[in-house]
């Protein structure tokens, strides 16, 4: 079969496809977006109505999976490192109501926070949750571990994640594909109680998870993805985690490594192949892309064991990893290379030109002049790009939803007025339950729902508040008069500017809404309208 | 053999259709390719970069190590020297000389020229120009990857089916217009090199 050219995030979707996957639920988030745009656009997913509709956050997509699971079907529930906060709470119930179809959770860590507030490591999580971890070193594992992963989960009868990060989610290569599996046949859990999770059920199937981490265990000595490549050479052995083992492999171009390594990609840490290791080499270097997690674990307090990674300055403790990195920590000599010419600025990234934020921006600062700096509370978005000069419009970033519920905290401790600032997308994925906080006190602030229809940062994925921003305020208690709306042009600014003063004097929960269409999303559909002409 | 390319600009300028028709012709030449992009936030006119690596061997990491890159291809020419640490000794720079000016601090432009040509292995091209001169002023990327075909060890002729299968849906004119496009680039790398 003729091999696919896949970026890893992609080769997720399609292992998971091939692999019976009836539906994946997901909200955008980067590095994970791909993997459900992919379904989206699949022909044989939509032959086979695979659901890939975005969620409106990723605590409704997890649950959703997890009801799509009940229901016996295969599953993938996808985000990105910081969705899985959001998840949190149905992810670690999950692991003890177990599955009935086989669930994937697929998670996309950003070290280095190409794109992100941090760059957390997901199996943390999974070690909490105490379920079984996959993280591909290569676009085919990716793609392998997919197809693979829902007959773990459903031998396990616990959901199992993989563990990808930004450069394997963003980088392409060629995979070879699996025969296509059929999808499972709906059917109901044996015991209809499993997903009850009153105490007496609890507390049993916590047992169970618990007496199931020795199989677990046994799985990962026994996976195909962890293996145990001897060395002569025993001063020192390797442990490479995931994606680590190429940049590990980037250094012995003929593939002559004089160390015994382990080529870790299955959790839990497969403890018998650990200590085999460690009695045959005097001491350990662990590469681990994210935390040192592993590092930590065989380190342990008392630092009786010669461990050496990211906790004691082999690597550095923050950021990727790199080839270039894991060569110093290696010991070898790297080459002196050259510098960056003095005369190259700094691009960063900025709103687009024409990007109705940008107007509303310019009317909020002038606004807001009488009061003085420091008083915006905003959200995740194109619009966080207001930090930057020459706005420098916000004062906060922190978690999707933050920006309401701290202006909110800000104004109880007498901050008036504070002025939230949050995108369409971002308000239904998690903005609404802190206006009702709001609204239900009668707290005196502002909030600014820039809408310009779409998930923009993420590339224009489809919005749940669109045409809907109003009723939603309506319903949750605003009172209607202080709904304003208007459209974020040059040529308005003095009607906004008004607007917003206005606002900010009342005392009271007041709604002020930008509203335009994102000038990428529109161009990209003039573009498209053309073609089809 | 094996060749490590940076492409580089700014995002929203289509370095990864660049990418996609020389991984198409590794993959028509059976050579093993990774290719790192970058996606998220930089895409909103930040500084992307991506890292494109084809061997004859399995390539190990999807990253290119500093000073393992045998060619840096830029679409902008600001953007050509910020991945200098990533470039060999010996590799050489084609870069596009239209400047894409969205910073304030943007550098003075003959400074900036001055910089480039003080370099060794050097392809300078107003790839926007010969793209304008040709009524195809949306090829100026195959332009581009014309300029730099010379430096990529694989038969041109890999490289033009890679441009064929990439545009290929989007029918025979916008084909031929971005092979003409890519020929040109590579007539005027051909030149300069010849000089």
């Amino acid at each position: 079969m003729q091999k696919l050219l896949l970026l890893g995030a992609e080769a997720i979707a399609q292992g998971a496809i091939d692999g019976g996957m009836s539906g994946v639920y997901a909200y955008p988030g980067t590095p994970s977006t791909e993997i459900t745009e992919y379904v989206q656009h699949n022909k044989l997913a939509g032959e086979r109505k695979i659901h890939s509709q975005w969620s409106a956050n990723e605590k409704t997509a997890m649950e959703s999976s997890l009801g799509m699971s009940y229901a016996g079907k295969r599953t993938m529930v996808c985000m990105k490192h910081v969705g899985l906060n959001v998840a949190a709470d149905v992810f670690i119930n999950a692991a003890i109501t177990g599955v009935n179809g086989g669930m994937l959770v697929t998670v996309a860590d950003d070290p280095s926070m190409h794109s992100s507030q941090n760059e957390q490591d997901s199996r943390f999580y999974a070690k909490f949750a105490m379920i079984p971890v996959l993280e591909p070193a290569d676009q085919q594992e990716a793609y392998d571990m997919a197809y693979y992963g829902f007959q773990l989960s459903e031998q396990f009868n616990v959901p199992v994640m993989i563990r990808i990060t930004t450069r394997i989610a963003h980088s392409r290569a060629a995979v070879a594909q699996k025969p296509l599996q059929p999808e499972n046949k709906i059917s109901l859990p044996t015991d209809l109680k499993q997903f009850i999770l009153l105490p007496a059920i609890a507390r049993r199937r916590y047992k169970g998870l618990l007496s199931s981490q020795e199989s677990f265990e046994i799985s990962s000595e026994e996976s195909k993805y962890n293996k145990y490549i001897d060395g002569a050479d025993k001063s020192m052995g390797i442990i490479a985690c995931g994606i680590a083992y190429n940049y590990l492999m980037e250094n012995y171009p003929d593939g002559n490594l004089p160390y015994p390594v382990i080529k870790l990609s299955q959790y839990p840490m497969p403890r018998k192949m650990v200590n085999k290791l460690a009695k045959e080499t005097k001491s350990l270097l662990i590469l681990e892309e994210g935390y040192p997690i592993i590092e930590e674990m065989l380190k342990g307090y008392l630092e009786k064991e010669n461990v050496k990674g990211r906790l004691d300055g082999t690597l550095p403790r923050d950021g990727e990893l790199n080839a270039t990195l894991v060569a110093k920590a290696l010991g070898f000599n790297v080459p002196e290379v050259g510098t960056v010419p003095a005369i190259v600025a700094n691009r960063p990234p900025a709103m687009c030109a024409g990007c109705g934020h940008i107007d509303a921006y310019n009317a909020l600062n002038e606004a807001l002049a009488v009061y003085g700096k420091g008083r915006v509370f905003a959200d995740i978005g194109c619009y966080t790009l207001g930090a930057l000069e020459p706005y420098e419009a916000i004062n906060s970033c922190v978690d999707m939803g933050a920006s309401i519920t701290m202006a909110k905290g800000a104004a109880d401790a007498g901050l008036v007025p504070a002025v939230a600032v949050i995108g369409d997308s971002t308000f239904t994925h998690s903005g609404m339950t802190g206006l009702l906080d709001a609204i239900q006190e009668g707290t005196p602030i502002t909030v600014m729902i820039s809408d310009n229809f779409t998930t923009a940062m993420t590339g224009g994925q489809c919005s749940h508040a669109y045409g809907k921003i109003e009723d939603i305020c309506k319903g949750l208690g605003v009172n209607p008069d202080h709904i304003r709306v208007f459209t974020p042009l040059k040529k308005n600014h003095d009607e906004m500017v008004k607007i917003m003063k206005e606002e900010l004097e009342y005392n009271g929960v007041s709604v002020i809404i930008p509203r335009r269409e994102c000038i990428q999303t529109m161009g990209r559909k003039k573009r498209e309208d053309a073609a089809a002409n | 053999m094996k060749i490590d390319i940076i492409l580089a600009g700014v995002g929203g300028q289509g370095i990864l259709s660049i990418a996609a028709c020389i991984g198409m012709a590794s993959i028509e030449e059976q050579l093993h390719m990774k290719q790192a992009e970058v996606h998220g936030m930089s895409q909103r006119g930040g500084a992307v970069q991506s890292h494109l690596r084809i061997s004859d061997k399995p390539v190990a990491s999807d990253l290119i190590p500093e000073g393992n890159a045998e060619l840096i291809i830029s679409v902008e020419p600001m953007e050509s020297l910020r991945y200098i640490p990533f470039l060999k000794n010996n590799g050489w720079i084609v870069t596009n000389v239209k400047p894409f000016i969205n910073i304030p601090n943007y550098p003075e432009y003959e400074a900036l020229m001055a910089e480039i040509n003080a370099r060794k292995n050097v392809i300078a091209i107003d790839a926007d120009e010969i793209a304008k001169q040709l009524k195809s002023p949306r090829s100026s990327n195959m332009v581009m990857l014309g300029a730099a075909s010379p430096f990529i060890e694989m038969p041109f002729e890999a490289i033009e089916k890679g441009v064929r299968e990439i545009f290929g849906r989007k029918g025979d004119e916008v084909v031929n217009k971005n092979l003409e496009a890519l020929h040109a680039g590579r007539d005027f790398a051909q030149k300069i090199m010849n000089a």
